[in-house]
């Protein structure tokens, strides 16, 4: 087992909150067994930038404009296993209640008539992303292999999911792990 | 209660009077009845038939029903109507003269491409009646000056059994009761075994029973009319024409568990029946058929009111029905407890459907054995089965329960046949190995919808068109269901239009079993019928437009981005998006 080249696990936020991030910290001191086996590449926690070959990857929150887009394809190149993670990667979460407005709708309200704007106008610079009609689940966008549900998923789901795959076994997560809260 | 005071009712004349219900309106109904605002809200939004934006002074709802042949040939009759008239679907005319909406089966599929105009069915049309339509249109023609024969439904029964072949006159199926007594009638329709003409087979002798013993203030009698079964018209034909033989089984079952009033509930779609129904309604009170001391009987009170529904094909599931009736949104009840003992007003109640109060009168005054000697040892009597799409004679056959599908595709005169669609798309669909199975509840059951479709049709378009029928007629209620049967038809275009993969199959399968098994009612349990009988038995039809690469997106990037395209002026490289190229 010790000789067994460990697992590389990539991760990332899309559109999403971090909540899930945060929750995959929550497995405490079963972070450094996991170490054991899996050493991170391209995630928030190492700030590596740049994405190499790995076996997994986690992606927290939705689809939101193009930059999302290309993150996503570029962690599914990357990626062995793809693993949605969380309330927005799955259904577009808490972003997509933007789906209910037209983009022009919400960019006139934050840009141009909210009470506070000074110089209103709508951001136009190249470097930024452009937005895209809705928030998307990443399913809609690239192939995924697995989901863990959750708003965040708890560290003990996200521990369970790692196990698993780490085993070479199809993930299961008991009923009684998967929470919303 | 009369049926005028019916709260659908009020909200039809409103809705025919501002050809919407105002906000204001919805206050003043709120306050009559006694009701909060939201609720009165709430019926409004739920009932296709009513509407909170102004509709043309011609409304048109369009039967997009897969079977009359809407788009058959080059021409989809809908598009050119709505090109001829300059409105598009949905939108009332600037002008406020007209306006076109889509509805689900109207039950004219013997007649052709159909639709409803102000509530009037208009029937039979082709490019040229289009074109007629929209002249009269503009030239503001009331509806009272256009040609009557495109409003003439003419019943085509084309083969007769058990219950066409000889009517019972009014009053002689009361008269045999009274004579033979109460609980032998009752005995005499469980010995007959029939059992429910609307589709679910349950037994009629047990239902009855089981409501005569519930406990309760009152009980009830409620006919479903509704009929909204895509390519079922054979209640049409019979409230028309044996309208008498309804309300006198209604009349015995009200006697046999002892209900003083009965309801009618009939799909919006036939309201032009009601005038000819009330007029039956009159005559029978007239010859002391109901009302107080029904043909001399002491305590043999019963009466019958007619609710008219409002477009939505989920106020067929009984318990949604009774909701309805009761003036509220049809979202079906928990069951059990069922109707019989918690129905209308949560008293017992039996509901049946019009071909069964029918059968029912039939045996009161035939007896059992008349009955039995006739279909199967599980399915006994006959069935009426609407007839319609690819043959030559479509309408109304009523055959006894046990014939093979075969049999009925020579009868009607349909050749070149790939697929049937038997019991509507809730029901099964049938492919050319299986044309020797036999209608009846033990083989392929029906509630009389027969829909047929030769070798020229592509079967996944009828699939996509049964499966949108299912996404749009969910009440919403339950998630599995609201948000399953639009996922479906979504997936379902994906395959279509050369987008799916082999995986997007495999997640149609599962969704259609998730629906299935999580689905609060039976539109739910059946809402994937279409698509895993068509895996099953047309799978070909789905492998040859499935891409072989591994993945496509389920939305076109590039557009999704347009807005913002537009919003900023950009058109830089980092503005598009390409679709994932292999
Ligand atoms: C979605 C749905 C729609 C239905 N529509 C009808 C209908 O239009 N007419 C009907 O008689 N039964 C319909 N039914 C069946 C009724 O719930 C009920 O079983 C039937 O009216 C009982 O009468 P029967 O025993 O005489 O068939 C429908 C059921 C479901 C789940
Ligand atoms: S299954 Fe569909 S129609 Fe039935 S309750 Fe649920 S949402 Fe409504």
């Amino acid at each position: 087992m010790t000789n067994k080249p460990k697992l590389k696990l990539a991760t990332t936020s899309l559109a999403g909150c971090f909540g899930c991030h945060m929750s995959f910290l929550d497995m405490d001191e079963r972070l450094v067994e996991l170490l054991e086996q899996i050493e991170f590449d391209r995630s928030p926690f190492t700030d590596i930038k740049q994405l190499g070959p790995c076996d997994i990857g986690l992606i927290e929150g939705g689809v939101c404009n193009a930059e999302n887009v290309h993150v996503l394809r570029t962690f599914r190149e990357h990626c062995r296993i793809l693993v949605a993670v969380g309330a927005c990667a799955i259904n577009g979460g808490v972003p997509a209640m933007r789906n209910h407005y037209s983009l022009q709708e919400c960019l006139e309200e934050v840009y141009l008539n909210s009470p506070d704007t000074v110089n209103p106008h709508i951001p136009n610079d190249p470097e930024l992303p452009l937005l895209l009609d809705k928030v998307y689940p990443v399913h809609e966008v690239v192939k995924i292999d697995y989901f863990l549900p959750g708003c965040p998923p708890t560290g003990d789901a996200f521990y369970s999911l790692l196990k698993d795959l780490i085993g070479g076994r199809e993930p299961q997560v008991e009923k009684g792990r998967l929470r919303y809260d | 209660m009369s049926d005028r005071l019916h709260l659908l009712h009020i909200l039809h004349e409103l809705q025919q009077k501002h050809r919407y219900i105002p906000e204001e309106s919805i206050r003043d109904v709120a306050a009559r009845f006694n009701l909060p605002i939201s609720q009165i809200r709430a019926v409004v939004e739920f009932y296709a038939f009513f509407s909170t934006t102004p509709c043309g002074y011609y409304h048109i709802l369009f039967s997009n029903c897969t079977s009359c042949g809407y788009q058959a040939g080059d021409t989809n009759l809908l598009h050119l109507l709505t090109e001829q008239l300059g409105v598009r679907i949905a939108q009332t005319h600037a002008d406020r003269r007209v306006s076109v909406q889509e509805t689900s089966c109207i039950g004219m599929c013997d007649h052709g491409a159909s639709l409803l105009i102000n509530g009037l069915p208009l029937i039979h049309l082709d490019s040229e009646r289009i074109t007629q339509m929209v002249g009269l249109i503009e030239a503001e023609k009331p509806l009272s000056e256009w040609p009557s024969p495109w409003f003439h439904i003419h019943d085509q029964i084309h083969k007769r059994g058990l219950l066409l072949k000889e009517d019972i006159s009014a009053g002689d199926g009361l008269r045999a009761m009274l004579l033979r007594g109460r609980d032998e009638t009752l005995t005499e329709i469980s010995q007959s075994k029939l059992r429910g003409r609307g589709g679910a087979g349950f037994s009629t002798g047990l239902k009855w029973r089981l409501c005569k013993q519930a406990v309760g203030k009152a009980h009830y009698v409620v006919c479903n009319a509704d009929e909204g079964e895509p390519g079922t018209f054979k209640d049409r034909m019979l409230l028309q024409q044996h309208a008498d033989a309804m309300f006198e089984g209604m009349t015995i079952c009200a006697h046999v568990i002892g209900a003083h009033q009965g309801f009618v509930y009939l799909r919006g779609e036939y309201r032009y029946l009601l005038p000819h129904l009330q007029t039956v309604l009159v005559r029978r009170r007239g010859s002391g058929l109901l009302g107080t001391t029904i043909l001399g009987q002491r305590g043999f009170d019963f009466d019958i009111d007619i609710v008219v529904g409002a477009g939505a094909y989920i106020c067929g599931e009984e318990s949604a029905l009774i909701e309805s009736l009761e003036g509220k949104p049809g979202i079906p009840r928990s069951r059990p407890p069922f109707p019989v003992t918690h129905g209308y007003l949560g008293q017992p109640t039996v509901v049946n459907n019009v071909e069964t109060f029918i059968a029912a009168a039939h045996i009161a005054c035939k007896g059992a054995t008349w009955f039995t000697s006739v279909g199967t040892t599980a399915s006994t009597g006959s069935k009426l089965l609407s007839i319609s799409g690819d043959c030559t004679s479509p309408g109304i056959y009523e055959y006894p329960f046990g014939v093979t599908i075969q049999q009925i595709l020579q009868d009607c005169g349909a050749s070149n046949v790939q697929a049937v669609q038997v019991g509507g798309p809730s029901g099964t669909l049938i492919n050319q190995t299986a044309l020797h199975r036999r209608i009846g509840f033990e083989d392929v059951s029906t509630g009389g919808s027969f829909m047929i479709f030769n070798e020229k049709r592509d079967m996944l378009a009828i699939i996509h068109r049964f499966t949108a029928f299912f996404a749009h007629e969910s009440c919403g209620f339950c998630t599995p269901c609201r948000v399953g049967t639009t996922l479906l038809r979504k997936g379902l275009h994906k395959i279509i239009v050369g987008q799916g993969t082999r995986y997007d199959m495999a997640e149609l399968q599962h969704m259609c079993e998730l629906i299935r098994r999580y689905s609060h009612c039976g539109l739910g349990h059946t809402a994937a019928n279409p698509i895993l009988d068509g895996l099953q038995h047309f799978s070909q039809a789905f492998e040859q437009r499935l891409t072989q690469r591994d993945f496509i997106p389920h939305f076109d990037l590039d557009t999704a981005l347009e807005a913002a395209r537009q919003m900023t002026q950009r058109n830089d490289e980092g503005a598009h998006l390409d679709q994932g190229a292999e």
